[in-house]
């Protein structure tokens, strides 16, 4: 068989996962940095935890903007690790097929949701 | 193709109940194995978690709710049901975190031998079982 790999591979239309890889290591490596960003937000907070400093965290501009692209990151994160799953354990195409759909509508859903609540604050 | 490689065995139609048990499960297959359970529950409980985001940066009223949702429970679901699913999230979102700190530091430094994949491993199950129970404790009120 001729080489079918480095420059010379053949690729009718698939891609070999390295995009979904990096995106998964990009978007998990925010999602860790928010997650501490949060708690050092809560920590360094004046007075007693309640409504008030809790929600004044979601309320600069900056936080929202960042919030809404870590909303982003974890559907695309989700996706990629969710699509996986579906791969490992689902070969039925049609079943796959119904599982990838229910996947999107349920995370595009999820996000929806989650951004009218971020600029209700 | 060397002999050895030629003569390796195949499973097909993995049986869940007989061959399933009879892998050896070390620490960073337990590690493996939880990232994607902690990452699959997490996605189904997803609408649940955008809903404690919701009802906790609302407004003051909605966060007595959030509040409530712990000590008299919300629904037909009684408060230490709910504070136990929540405790679930937390240790999914601890197990995650760490075990995804561990997969990115070895995918960055090369640091694959043996060892440091079992310490990592261990080191990961203990933190992100013990951080759970020290958080559990304070869910529940025992300090």
């Amino acid at each position: 068989m001729a080489v079918n790999y480095g420059t010379q591979r053949v690729t009718p239309g698939a891609h070999f996962g390295t995009r979904d890889w990096l995106a998964q290591r990009i978007t998990a490596t925010l999602l860790t940095l928010f997650t501490l960003l949060v708690i050092a937000e809560v920590v360094f907070s004046t007075g007693p935890i309640g409504y008030e400093s809790w929600a004044a965290i979601f309320a600069p501009q900056w936080m929202k903007a960042l919030t809404l692209a870590v909303f982003v990151s974890l559907g695309y994160h989700v996706w990629v690790g969710m699509r996986n799953i579906w791969m490992d354990y689902v070969k039925p195409p049609g079943i796959r097929l119904g599982l990838h759909v229910f996947t999107i509508v349920w995370l595009v859903a999820c996000m929806g949701w989650a951004v009218q609540v971020l600029w209700r604050i | 193709m060397t002999e050895v490689t030629r003569k390796r065995p195949e499973f097909r139609n993995i049986n869940a109940f007989s061959d399933l048990t009879t892998y050896r499960m070390t620490p960073a297959a337990w590690v493996s194995i939880l990232h994607r359970a902690s990452g699959g529950l997490m996605f189904l409980l997803l609408p649940l978690i955008v809903w404690l985001f919701d009802v906790s940066v609302s407004s003051e009223i909605s966060f007595a709710g959030f509040t409530s949702a712990f000590s008299a429970g919300v629904g037909f679901v009684p408060g230490w049901l709910f504070k136990l699913v929540v405790l679930a999230i937390i240790w999914a979102y601890l197990h995650h975190l760490l075990a995804g700190v561990r997969h990115v530091y070895m995918d960055a430094t090369h640091k694959v031998s043996k060892e440091f994949g079992k310490s990592t491993a261990l080191a990961t199950l203990v933190l992100s079982i013990g951080l759970t129970a020290v958080l559990g404790a304070k869910l529940f009120g025992l300090y």
